[in-house]
Formats: C-alpha cells, structure tokens, sequence
C-alpha cells in the first residue's frame, strides 16, 4: 500500500510538472507548424511568469494576472514575428534575442519595481489558482485505488491543469479539422503554395505566433502564479527548451506532445523523489543524469535511433514572395 | 543568405549598418532605463565612466573583453560555414574540465608558461570533442545543431555538476569547485601594460590570455580568408548545392568547422579559471557563449569587428557593474537586455534599416550604389 501511495505521488507531481512543460510544447508547436522555429519559448514564458505574478500582486486578481501574462507574452511573439516575419529575419537568431530580453527584463524590472532581488511579493491565495476539488473526492478518498487516483490524481489541481490537459484536444482539432489549422499546415510545408492561393502567407504565420505567445503566457502564469506563489528570477531554468525537445520527441503532433511531456515531467518528478535513494538492480542513479535524461532522449531521437523525427519543410525558412 | 538588395560602399556596409543598429538598441535600453525611473544619459555616463576612466575599469573592460573574444570567433567561424553554433557556453564549460584536470596534475610540478600550452591544447580538445558529436549528428544524420547544441549545453551542465561535486572537488570541502591552483598554473597579469600609461591599478583578473586572444583572432582571419579549408567553409555557407557541386566533403567541412568552432570555445574558459578565480567553480563560463552570438553579430563575422564588438562588450559588463553600484534601480541585468537587444538589431533586424540607408545614398549618388540601371530593385 505504501508502494501504491508512493506511486500516486509520484503521478500526481509529474502531473504537475508537465504542465509547463505541456503547454509551452503546444505553444511550439502553433509556430513550427506554421513554419516558424521558435528558440524563445523560454523567454516568452518567463516574461509571462513576470507579468502574471506582478499584476496578480498589484491587482490582488489572479485572472488580472493572468490576462497580462497573456498580453505580454504574446506582445514578445510579435516581436518575434516583426523580426522574422516581416524583416525575414533569422528565426533562431531573433528567438536567441527574445531570451535576453525576457531574461535580463524580468529581473531588472521586477529589482525596480517590488525591491526584492528581483522577485515579485508572495502571493496571497486569492491572487493564485487555487486546487479545485472535485465534488465527492474526500469522501471517496478511502476506497482502495480508485480513491487515491480519484482524489490526487483526478481533483485537486488547479484550473490551468485542465487547460492545458484540454488544450491538447483542442489542438488536434483546430490543426486537423478547420480550415485555418489545414493552411497554418501548408504554409509551414509549402508557403509558397497557400500564397499563390491568395492567403496571405505573413497573416497566418502572425496568427500562429498569437496562438504561440496565448500559450507560453499561460505556461509562464502557471510557473508563477500555481507553481510558485510569486516570481523567482530565471524560474523557468530551461523549461522552455525541454518543451522544445518534447515537440521533436512527438514529432510535432499534439497528443504525442502530450504524452512526450509526461514522460519529461515524470523523469522529473523520479528524480527528485529518487535523490539519493539506490535503486534495486541499478545501485544508486547519480541526480544529474535523470536530469539530463530528457536531453540524451532527444539527441538520440535527433538522431534517428528512435524513429525518424521530420520537421516542417518550410521551418526556418523566411517567406520571400516572388523569386 | 541571399541579401534581395542593392550592394551599398563597404564603409556603410560595415561601418555605418552596424553603428545604426547599434544605436537604436541604446536607444530602447535607454527607454527600459527610463521605464525604472532613472536618467538614460546619466546611465550611459556612468557605464562609460566605469569602463574607461579609471586604469582599474580598462583592465576589467579587457579581461571581460578577452573571453567574448574567444566565444565571439567561436560563433563567427561555424557561421561562416553556415552552422548555428548555439553550444559555445556547454563547449566552454565542458573545457574546464580538461583546464582543471591538467592544472591540478602539473601546477605543483610545472611553471605556468608549460602549463599553460598544456592547458590550451586540453580546453581546445575537450570544446572540439564536445562540439564532434552534434556536427556527426548533423552531417551524417541531418539533425539540426542548434537543437543538438542546445542539448548538449544542459549535459554539458549535469556533466561539470556531477564532476564538480564528484572527482574533482577536494575531499575536505563542500564547496562544488577544485581546489585553489598553485603558482604553476596562474597567469602573469598584463596590468602593467596599463600602467605604463600613467594610470594606477589595484587588483585585475586582465592577464596573458588577452594576448593569446588577439592571436587567434589572427589565426580565424588567416584561416576564413587565406587558406583553402576556409574558403571551402565559406563556399559551404553561401551555397551547400556550390559546394557539393565542387566536390567538398559536406560531412568533412561540417565536421571540421564545428571543431574549431568547439576548441575556440573551450579555449574561452582559460580566461577565468587560470587567469582569474585560479580554480573551475560552477557556472564559471556565466553566459560568456551566449554573449559570443550578440558579440560574433555585432562585429559581422570578422575577427577585427569581433574584437572591437569584444571589447564593446566588455565595456558593458564592466560598466554596467558600476552602474548598479551607482544606481541601486538598475541591476547589473540591464547588460542582459542590451546583449538580446544587439542580437535582435543587430541580427535579426540587420536589414530594417538598410533600405533606407539606401534611399540616402540613392539620392546622395546613386553611382555609389549602383542604383543607375536598376533604379527603384531591391530597396
């Protein structure tokens, strides 16, 4: 029984790790999709942790925070979009930028602002997203088995677990069964093609990028608003890169994207419960290399060894109508 | 890549362009400074101030100076073969690791001017054999480097964090570093030359190293413009299809290129492990690969560009510490912002303002930009 326990807390932390992860992976995947490589998931993220736990702080609403953080991560996608789409800038060498900005702003904004070594006030608990309790989850908490996975696992997580758990079908449809999913589609295969259908290629890819910087602001409120009660500097310590080798790992697809997630949150959730516990058979697992796991994985997937990961064809490439 | 633009006189090209970028990246930093409440221009005072005006601020500004250097040629080299080289901060951290192991083995046995050979050769090896596995990747496999060189930055870092905590650190201590290297593997400090000019210095990490920079930086240059193998990494950048066409080893020139892309970062790491701090701490490389990509952009790829964008940088660093002494609102962080804001003008936006520069000369002289036949192409 102490086993199974264990075991629920390890789920129910992977959970909650992916979710960054989850939803910063789907934000990658509107932009690559459309044929946009996007290093500054990083950056955008961090700069929406920062906007969503200072305005939650100054405004004591947590859905005030989130809006910021929405509006100001997709404001740094525009960014991104103004430098490569419209000037046909190098995508990776604008996303590299988008990074020092977010990293170096945060910091020195959050220093100026709340004087506290560039964290934002602890948050109180009406200014967070607070765990939502499903109806019966106390009661059935008891029941062997189902109990515990009802009321860990299931209940218990706050709202924007279930939006990014939601988003992943939601994905599937908008980049499967609707029109602007089928040409943010092509034009990330073949640009040139939707624009001599009369779409303009420049307008989709700045709608994908929307998508992308809606995405990454939630990640970044979930960071600092669920996760975290506040904004730490740099809180989001490579997430953003992580998300983008679970969307290599799934080959760009959103439910493969989910599970990838998972399975980077749970190597997460296993190392920190494994510290310095030995393990049977293997001996003692050094912390470092489960948390290099996720990077090894998708180097060898890069590589081939493990399926053959195939990006967008037009990825990386800026749109320049006529030859 | 192909530029769909008039060709403007060289001095514009690489003079004019990159002031301008330049320029407007002070200008929105100066709007983030104005965002906390301070004075921009005051700001700019003090950061010049704090690198230039005193001997002690010039030697920090040339220390700063030498490791960007390094990253900034390491970056400039795989660019010119057109490969992303985003792992020079992992190539630099994993040369610690040959820096240490060669120092603690000779600094009681050796004196520094024959560790020091040792050391480069070891930094170079470890940076190129760490850069060898993402270019196999990419030549053989067509994965794309800059996800596998970001990759191997983070393993890069649970590797330094495993050998630091692990064989390295000296048994009676907890602190994740080595132990403090003996005379025999740190080195002479350069100040001197500083003070030969009247100006009086108390303690700065600006040592021999910056020699050695400014000598590869030569070195790059021979290589990219005066040999074969350079001219063959040139032809692979502008066109893979010209090149493959010509008979070039696509694998080989990847692979080669990438190599000493690597050992030029490994070699960054000299700077502050045996000329500064005398041991290899965590994070001892600090973002220094990273600032080599804003420093490689800004300087346009050239070894001279590199090392005056170099020392522009250190400027920053040096600068921007005295500036959150002087005022406590802006932390040392604003260099952050500056660095993203060079690279997004200076990079990504290289051509914002290129078709108007154009228009300028245009109708200044339209012969100086070839403007006459083709009146009203390209810009």
């Amino acid at each position: 029984m102490d086993m199974f326990n264990a075991i629920v807390q390890v789920l129910d932390s992977t959970i909650r790790l992916s979710v960054p992860l989850l939803l910063a992976c789907l934000a990658g995947l509107y932009s690559e999709r459309a044929g946009i490589f996007d290093i500054g998931l990083e950056g955008k993220m961090l700069v929406g942790a920062f906007a969503g736990a200072a305005a939650a702080s100054v405004f004591h609403s947590a859905y005030i925070g989130l809006g910021m953080a929405i509006l100001i991560s997709v404001a740094f996608a525009l960014v991104h979009g103004f430098a490569s789409i419209t000037h046909r800038g190098n995508q990776i060498v604008s996303g590299v930028a988008i990074n020092f900005i977010a990293a170096g702003s945060t910091i020195m904004l959050g220093q100026a602002w709340f004087q506290q070594g560039g964290r934002t006030p602890a948050l109180a608990s009406d200014e967070r997203f607070g765990a939502i309790i499903w109806p019966g989850a106390d009661a059935l908490r008891s029941v062997p088995i189902l109990g515990p996975i009802y009321s860990e696992l299931i209940s218990g997580h706050s709202v924007l677990v279930y939006v990014a758990f939601l988003a992943v079908p939601f994905t599937w449809w908008v980049l499967f069964r609707t029109r602007f999913g089928l040409r943010m589609r092509a034009v990330g295969e073949n640009p040139a093609a939707v624009d001599t259908a009369g779409i303009s290629v420049a307008w989709l890819r700045y709608r994908a990028l929307i998508c992308t910087g809606v995405l990454t602001g939630i990640a970044g409120a979930y960071l600092s608003m669920v996760q975290n009660g506040g904004f730490v500097k740099d809180m989001t310590a490579g997430k953003g890169y992580i998300a983008l080798a679970a969307l290599i790992f799934a080959k760009w697809k959103p439910v493969s994207a989910m599970f990838a997630c998972l399975l980077f949150g749970f190597l997460d959730a296993l190392s920190i419960r494994l510290q310095g516990t030995p393990l049977p058979l293997i001996g003692k697992v050094p912390v470092q290399l489960m948390q290099a796991l996720p990077y090894i994985l998708t180097v060898i997937l890069l590589a081939g060894f493990i399926g053959k990961a195939i990006p967008p064809r037009a990825g990386g490439v800026p749109y320049v109508k006529e030859r | 890549m192909s530029t769909p633009y008039a060709k403007l006189p060289a001095w514009a090209d690489y003079g004019l362009i990159p002031v301008i970028n330049l320029a407007v990246a002070f200008v929105v930093a100066g709007f983030v400074v104005l965002l906390v409440g301070e004075n921009p221009f005051r700001a700019a005072a003090v950061l010049v101030e704090g690198a230039f005006g005193r001997g002690q601020g010039i030697a920090f500004t040339l220390f700063y100076a030498t490791t960007f250097i390094f990253s900034g040629l390491s970056f400039a080299v795989a660019a010119h073969c057109g490969l992303f080289n985003i792992g020079g901060e992992g190539q630099g951290y994993i040369a610690g690791l040959g820096i240490g192991i060669v120092c603690l083995a000779f600094d009681s046995v050796l004196p520094w001017w024959l560790t020091f050979p040792l050391a480069i050769i070891a930094a170079a090896a470890m940076g190129a054999l760490w850069a060898l596995i993402p270019a196999y990747l990419q030549a053989k496999r067509g994965s794309h480097i800059v996800i596998t060189t970001i990759m191997f930055n983070f393993i890069a870092a649970s590797v330094m964090v495993y050998m630091l905590v692990g064989m390295l650190k000296p048994a009676n201590s907890m602190a994740p570093q080595t132990r403090t290297f003996l005379d025999g593997a740190q080195l002479p400090k350069l100040n001197w030359v500083i003070e030969l000019f009247g100006a009086k210095i108390r303690s700065a990490p600006f040592n021999i190293t910056f020699l050695l920079a400014l000598v590869v930086a030569f070195l790059v240059w021979v290589l990219i413009w005066r040999t074969r193998l350079g001219y063959e990494m040139r032809t692979y950048g502008h066109s893979p299809k010209a090149a493959r066409y010509a008979g070039i080893s696509e694998t080989r020139i990847i692979i080669v290129a990438m190599m000493i892309s690597g050992a030029l970062a490994g070699m960054m790491a000299l700077n502050p492990t045996m000329g500064d701090q005398h041991n290899v701490a965590l994070e001892f490389v600090s973002g220094a690969g990273f600032v080599g990509i804003a420093v490689a952009l800004m300087g346009r790829l050239h070894p001279v560009g590199i090392v005056l964008a170099a020392i522009l940088f250190g400027m920053l660093y040096q600068g921007g510490a005295e500036l959150a002494f002087e005022m406590p609102a802006i932390s040392r962080d604003i260099i952050v912002i500056i660095q993203g804001l060079v690279i997004l003008f200076a990079g990504a936006l290289e051509h914002m303002f290129r078709p108007y520069v154009q228009a300028l000369f245009a109708s200044l002289s339209p012969r100086t930009v070839g403007m006459e036949a083709v009146k009203g192409k390209g810009a």
